[in-house]
């Protein structure tokens, strides 16, 4: 295996321990979260901070990036108690800008430069295992009774707290949970590349990791990871192809992203409803009216 | 050696007094646009209960357009900037049209990732038909700056945009609360169906309130080029997410919640640029995550009843 394709490899599995976290917090707990990079920014700051400022082993500075992660998923996950929808998507966005803007003002985030020299302790096994291993606890988590309680959430909130359900509870583990996911990639992340930058922060990091759990298919674990090998892989078969390609490279994945949601909104491997909708392809409604039966569905 | 208490000496009119009446300008300036763009968005909110990612797009676009008017073409400035207001307009409809109304019937979430999509189309294929590079927009005005008693200037540019921006509310508020389409585009808001059963065309007013709100984020778009002399094509992503702000702070849905918020972000902002300059931009998204947790509904917003 060349280094480019191992590169690409673990890559692949960063992007799926972050995507499986942003898939419980939005595919199964259904609460729209646009600030997931925040999360693997803390993990990716706090874990290299940890090996190069204070010489911590890799293990424990990875665990410890990926608890700060969480402590943040926390912190976030408070405003949800009282915000849907539309309004907590863009709370989480707020979080992220924040988080973007502090790491790029701080002295000890070394600012817009970022940490350099972090130690390179990720190897493609690590990233394997790590990233099977986040899964099968997913996995395991969904279909236990606990899982249950999330999806209860997403399909009805209201109708799930009159069956007794705490929900603030339920949507905020689903957000530490999924945060902590985004903290280990973060820390991953970290101790490959082996710099980091207020980049990583960025809102648009954020929409990528959204877009692999949309386009694989919201509240489906397959089709998470197919999401994101399509969409970690993809963009670097494109760059070998051709340069023109390469050069409208995001212009493509702009039409891409309107064009799946005309045409299969609920993703590749989506078998699970989101609210109530009916998978009748946008396209087969082009010019027709909305009938009184349409906003009875509704 | 330099003399430490030259360069004070030098420029006594910028402190005290007219430091703070130019910042007071500043705020004003940077919060109408704000306030405008705010209204594009809140707009369509309380419309379609969407959020136009896209916007932002709009509001490049907008100062793009008109940039490549006055590069190009020997149009007086009044026209330039009807001009390219029509133009964004022309595509607030289109993108409606394409990428929003086939998903009218669909999760929140679809349609909020298709107007992602829309953004990241317009912002890249901008990249590469103008390049990555910051544009200067020099505005075809002749400029004058008034020196007031007290060492305050106040330049002609400022006075324009002030005007335009009071007779765009003003207007905007005629249009809302006086005419046929105003009183239209209220009852879509309130409730969709029932004023579809009432005989409106609602497609017609969602089209409406997208040229609308499209036309103002141009307009924005170019005040803000021409002010701060730069034009790139990134430029809507930050406004963008700042006017969503504003709208949020004003009470979503609220056409004066809208101006408000976005005066008082710009003010924050300006202050904030003295003070902390360079936490600027994460002041907007820190009122934000206060508003959402003090009062979600905004400042002038009214607080709705959850349907079940």
């Amino acid at each position: 295996m060349s280094a480019y394709q191992q590169q690409i490899l673990i890559l692949t599995g960063i992007n799926v321990i972050s995507a499986l976290g942003l898939s419980l917090i939005s595919g199964f707990t259904g609460q729209l979260s646009l600030g997931h990079a925040g999360f693997f920014g803390v993990g990716a700051y706090i874990s290299a901070l940890l090996t190069t400022k204070a010489q911590l082993p890799f293990a424990l500075a990875l665990v410890v990036g990926a608890f700060s992660a969480g402590l943040a998923g926390l912190v976030v996950g408070f405003p949800t108690l009282r915000l849907k929808g539309d309004y907590l998507a863009i709370a989480t966005l707020g979080f992220g800008e924040i988080m973007r803007v502090l790491a790029l003002n701080l002295k000890i985030t070394g600012g817009p430069v970022g940490i350099r020299g972090i130690p390179h302790s990720t190897w493609p096994s690590t990233v394997i295992l790590l990233a099977v291993l986040a899964y099968l606890l997913l996995k395991k988590l969904i279909d236990s009774h606990v899982g249950k309680t999330f999806i209860a959430v997403r399909e009805d909130e209201t109708a799930a707290e009159a069956m007794g359900l705490d929900t603030a509870r339920v949507k905020i583990s689903a957000f530490v949970i999924g945060a902590i996911y985004a903290g280990v990639a973060g820390g991953l992340y970290a101790h490959y590349i082996r710099y980091i930058n207020p980049s990583i922060l960025g809102f648009m990091k954020s929409i990528e990791i959204l877009c692999m759990v949309v386009l694989g298919g919201m509240g489906s674990l397959p089709g998470t990871v197919a999401g994101t090998v399509i969409l970690t892989v993809t963009p670097e078969l494109l760059r070998s192809v051709s340069p023109l390609i390469s050069q409208y490279r995001q212009v493509i994945y702009g039409v891409l992203l309107i064009v799946l949601m005309l045409c299969r909104p609920q993703g590749l491997f989506g078998g699970a409803t989101y609210k109530r909708e009916r998978h009748v392809p946008a396209w087969k409604l082009w010019g027709r009216r909305e009938s009184a039966n349409d906003i009875a569905q509704r | 050696m330099g003399n430490p208490g030259a360069g004070l000496c030098a420029r006594p009119p910028e402190r005290g007094f007219p430091m703070v009446f130019e910042q007071i300008i500043n705020g004003l300036i940077l919060g109408s646009t704000y306030s405008l763009i705010a209204l594009g968005y809140t707009m369509v909110y309380g419309i379609l209960e969407m959020i136009n990612f896209a916007h932002g797009e709009i509001y490049m676009f907008g100062a793009f357009t008109g940039l490549w008017l006055t590069l190009t073409t020997n149009l007086p400035f009044v026209a330039t900037f009807l001009l390219a207001s029509l133009a964004a307009a022309a595509l607030g409809f289109v993108i409606e049209r394409v990428a929003y109304r086939p998903l009218r019937r669909s999760s929140r979430i679809t349609v909020l990732i298709s107007a992602i999509g829309v953004s990241i189309f317009l912002q890249n294929l901008m990249l590469i038909v103008a390049g990555p590079q910051t544009r200067d927009f020099p505005a075809k005005l002749s400029i004058v700056t008034w020196h007031l008693p007290g060492g305050v200037a106040f330049t002609s540019l400022q006075a324009y945009i002030l005007l335009l921006v009071v007779v765009l509310m003003a207007g905007l508020q005629l249009l809302v609360q006086r005419t046929k389409i105003g009183q239209a585009m209220r009852a879509v808001a309130q409730d969709r169906e029932v004023a579809r059963l009432m005989g409106i065309p609602i497609d017609k007013v969602i089209s409406f309130t997208f040229v609308l709100g499209s036309g103002l984020g141009a307009v924005a778009g170019i005040i803000i080029g021409v002010y701060f002399n730069s034009v790139d094509p990134l430029m809507g992503m930050l406004p963008g997410l700042k006017g969503f702000v504003a709208a949020v702070l004003g009470g979503i849905g609220s056409i004066p919640g809208a101006m408000l918020g976005g005066l008082i972000l710009g003010f924050a902002e300006v202050a904030g640029t003295i003070y902390m300059s360079s936490y600027k931009d994460a002041i907007a998204f820190c009122f934000l995550v206060l508003i959402l947790l003090i009062k979600p509904s905004g400042i002038l917003g009214r607080s709705l009843q959850e349907k079940v």
